[in-house]
C-alpha cells in the first residue's frame, strides 16, 4: 500500500461544485459527508474541495455544524461516543474511512488547532518536539531543527527562543495557541484545520495568527479554518463557506461571496439579519 | 432607622451570632481534642528519654527488643528499629503491589470503559472500603499466609504476606484517588494529542499521565499513610517477632502489631508502658509527615493554566 501521503492530487474540478472551469489541485475533497450524533443528524451531505496551498474559510451561526464538520476530515469524530460519519472523505484520492487506512498516519497529515489553545503541561520545546519524538524522531539535532524551524513558521521564534525549557503556560494566550500551530506543523502536515483560532486572542495576537496561516497557504499547506469573524475570513481565505443548520448552503470565492452573495440566506447572514 | 425595622432586624442578628457561637465551637472544639492529642502522646511517648534515661538514639537505632531487661549499661533493651524497618517495609512493599493494579484500573475506568466504570467498578471499590480490617486479616491468616508459604518458603507469616493483606485494604483508595487524578486531566490534552496522531496509549503514557501525575503521588502517599497505620490486620499475619526483617518471609513485627500485642499487657508508668507510647509516637510524626507532603504536593502540582 502507497503510504497515504504520497496519493495523487486531481486536476479535475471538485465533484458537487459549480465553478468547474477552475482546475485545482485538489488534495482534499468531501463528497457527502454527513455527522449523526445519536439520532440527530448534525450535518447534512456536504461536498467540498480544497485546494494545497489554498485557505478555506467554513462560517456560519453558531451551531450550525461547523466544527463537526471539520472533526468528521481527520476523524476525530471517532473520539465522540455516539457520533457516526457518513459520505466520504477522500485524502489525496483515497477515502479514509476505507478500511486500512490508518488513523493515526491520516492525522499526522492532517493537523489541528483547536479553539482554546491547549499546550501540554511541558517546555516550550517539549510541547513541539512532542509529535515527532511520537513518530519516531530522536536524535537531538534533527529535533532541534525541527523545533526551531516550525517556531519560525509559526511566528513565534523570536518571543520563545530564550525560553525554550519553561512552561508552555508561561506564555500569554496568543503565543500558546501560536505554540499550537508551531506544534502541528512540526509534523510537516500537508492539511492543517483551525477550529477558531483567533476566538480567544486579542486583536494583535490574531493578527500574527493570521500572518501565520498566509505564510503556511504560501509554503502550500491547505488550510480550513472556522471562524465567527467575517473580516477575518476576507482577510485570511481564498474560498469561504457557509453553513446554516447543518446544512451547507454556499461555496466559492471568499472575495466574490461576499461582494455578491447568491443565497438569500447569506446574503441575511452577512448583513447582520440573524446569527 | 426607623422603630419597627430595628425590631425585625435584632432577631435575625441574634440568630446569626448564635450561629456563629455554636459553629465557632465546634471548631475550637475540635482543635483543642486534636492538639490534646499530639501533647498526650508526646508526653507519654518522650518520658521514655527523659524519666527513664534511654538515650534517643540507642531507641531509633537498636536491634533488641526487650524492654523487661536492662543492657550491661542499665539501659532498657528498646531498639524500635526492627519495627520501623518492619512497618516502612510493609508500607512500601504493599503500595509497590497496590500501585499497577490501582493505575491499571483507574486508566481502564477513566480512558477505556468510563461506562463500566461508573455503573459497576466504582460501587465495587467503594465496598472494599467499606470491609473492616478484620476480615481483611482472616483473609490474610486463612488464605494469603498458606499461599505464600505454599511457593516462598517460611512459616507465611511476615512482611510479604502483611504486604499482600495491606495491599488489599489500600488498593480502593489509591484506585480510587488515581481515578480522580486521571479524570482532571482536561479532555482538551487528549484532544491535541490525538490531533496530532498519537494513539490511544501514547496519550496516556505521554500526556495524561503527567498530568496526573501529582495527583497519583497524592493517592500513594495517602495508601501510604493508610498502610503505615494500620494494626489489626497487620498483626494477624506479619509473624510478630520484634527482629530485624532479613527476608520477606520470616517473621517481623511493626510499630503498630507491636502496641496492640503489648499495650493491654503493661502497667501504666513502666518503662514498657513508656516505650510503647514513643513508639505511637513515632507513628504520629509519620502519619504527620506524610500528611505534610501532600500538602506540598498539592500545592506545587496545582493545575496551571
Ligand atoms: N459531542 C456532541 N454530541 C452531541 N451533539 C453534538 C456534539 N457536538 C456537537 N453537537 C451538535 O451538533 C450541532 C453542530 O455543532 P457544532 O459544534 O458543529 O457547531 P458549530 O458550527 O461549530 O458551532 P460554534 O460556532 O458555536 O462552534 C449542534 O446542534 C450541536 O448540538
Ligand atoms: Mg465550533
Amino acid at each position: 500500500m502507497t503510504p497515504i501521503n504520497q496519493g495523487p492530487v486531481s486536476t479535475r474540478p471538485a465533484t458537487g461544485e459549480g465553478d468547474a472551469a477552475d482546475l485545482r489541485s485538489v488534495i482534499l475533497e468531501t463528497r457527502d459527508v454527513t455527522v449523526t450524533y445519536g439520532t440527530h443528524e448534525a450535518l447534512h451531505p456536504t461536498s467540498l474541495a480544497f485546494a494545497a496551498g489554498e485557505v478555506t474559510s467554513l462560517i456560519g451561526p453558531s451551531g450550525c455544524g461547523k466544527s463537526t464538520y471539520l472533526r468528521s476530515i481527520n476523524l476525530m469524530n471517532r473520539e465522540i461516543e455516539g457520533c457516526k460519519v457518513g459520505g466520504q472523505v477522500i485524502y489525496r484520492g483515497q477515502d479514509v474511512n476505507a478500511p486500512g487506512v490508518d488513523l493515526f498516519e491520516l492525522r499526522k497529515h492532517i493537523g489541528m488547532v483547536f479553539q482554546q489553545p491547549n499546550p501540554f503541561h511541558k517546555s516550550i520545546y517539549e510541547n513541539v518536539a512532542f509529535a515527532p519524538r511520537r513518530h519516531g524522531i530522536t536524535k537531538k539535532s534533527d529535533l532541534d531543527q525541527l523545533v526551531e524551524e516550525s517556531l519560525r513558521a509559526a511566528a513565534i521564534w523570536d518571543e520563545v527562543k530564550d525560553k525554550l525549557s519553561e512552561s508552555g503556560f508561561a506564555l500569554s494566550g496568543g503565543q500558546q495557541q501560536r505554540l499550537c500551530i508551531a506544534r502541528t506543523l512540526a509534523m510537516h502536515p500537508d492539511i492543517v484545520l483551525m477550529d477558531e483560532p483567533c476566538s480567544a486572542l486579542d486583536p494583535i495576537s490574531t493578527f500574527a495568527v493570521e500572518e501565520t496561516i498566509r505564510s503556511m497557504a504560501s509554503r502550500g499547506i491547505c488550510t480550513i479554518i472556522v471562524t465567527h469573524n467575517m473580516e477575518q475570513a476576507a482577510r485570511v481565505s481564498d474560498r469561504c463557506a457557509f453553513f446554516l443548520l447543518g446544512e451547507m448552503v454556499e461555496t466559492g470565492v471568499t472575495a466574490e461571496m461576499f461582494a455578491n452573495p447568491s443565497d438569500q440566506r447569506l446574503d441575511d447572514y452577512l448583513t447582520g439579519r440573524f446569527g | 432607622m426607623a422603630k419597627g425595622e430595628e425590631k425585625a432586624l435584632r432577631p435575625k442578628r441574634a440568630i446569626e451570632r448564635r450561629g456563629l457561637a455554636i459553629t465557632g465551637a465546634c471548631v475550637l472544639l475540635v482543635a483543642v481534642l486534636v492538639l490534646t492529642l499530639i501533647f498526650m502522646v508526646a508526653s507519654r511517648g518522650l518520658a521514655t528519654f527523659t524519666t527513664d534515661g534511654t538515650p534517643f538514639a540507642s531507641f531509633m537505632t537498636g536491634t533488641t527488643w526487650n524492654p523487661h531487661q536492662n543492657d550491661a549499661n542499665g539501659i532498657p533493651l528498646v531498639g524500635a528499629l526492627p519495627m520501623i524497618a518492619g512497618s516502612f517495609s510493609v508500607t512500601l512493599l504493599s503500595c509497590l503491589i497496590a500501585l499497577p493494579f490501582a493505575l491499571g484500573s483507574a486508566i481502564f475506568v477513566v480512558e477505556v470503559n468510563p461506562t463500566f466504570g461508573t455503573r459497576v467498578f466504582q460501587p465495587l471499590t467503594e465496598l472494599l472500603v467499606g470491609i473492616p480490617s478484620v476480615v481483611f486479616g482472616l483473609v490474610g491468616l486463612r488464605i494469603i499466609v498458606p499461599w505464600t508459604r505454599s511457593w516462598a518458603g517460611g512459616t507465611g507469616y511476615g512482611i510479604l504476606s502483611g504486604s499482600i493483606v495491606l495491599a488489599f485494604m489500600i488498593l480502593p483508595t489509591v484506585t480510587s484517588l488515581s481515578i480522580d487524578a486521571i479524570r482532571a486531566v482536561p479532555q482538551s490534552y487528549r484532544d491535541g494529542s490525538y490531533g496530532l496522531g498519537c494513539t490511544r496509549w501514547q496519550t496516556i503514557a505521554h500526556v495524561v499521565l503527567p498530568s496526573a501525575s501529582s495527583g497519583i503521588l497524592t493517592a500513594v502517599i495517602l495508601g501510604m499513610t493508610r498502610a503505615f497505620g494500620e494494626a489489626l490486620a497487620v498483626q494477624m499475619v506479619v509473624g510478630n517477632a520484634a527482629q530485624i526483617p532479613t527476608s520477606l518471609t520470616t517473621p517481623a513485627a511493626t510499630l503498630t502489631s507491636v502496641i496492640t500485642t503489648s499495650m493491654g499487657n503493661e502497667a501504666m508508668g513502666t518503662v514498657y508502658n513508656d516505650v510503647l507510647w514513643s513508639l505511637a509516637l513515632v507513628l504520629l510524626i509519620m502519619s504527620l509527615v506524610f500528611i505534610l507532603i501532600i500538602h506540598i504536593i498539592g500545592r506545587k502540582g496545582a493545575p496551571r493554566g
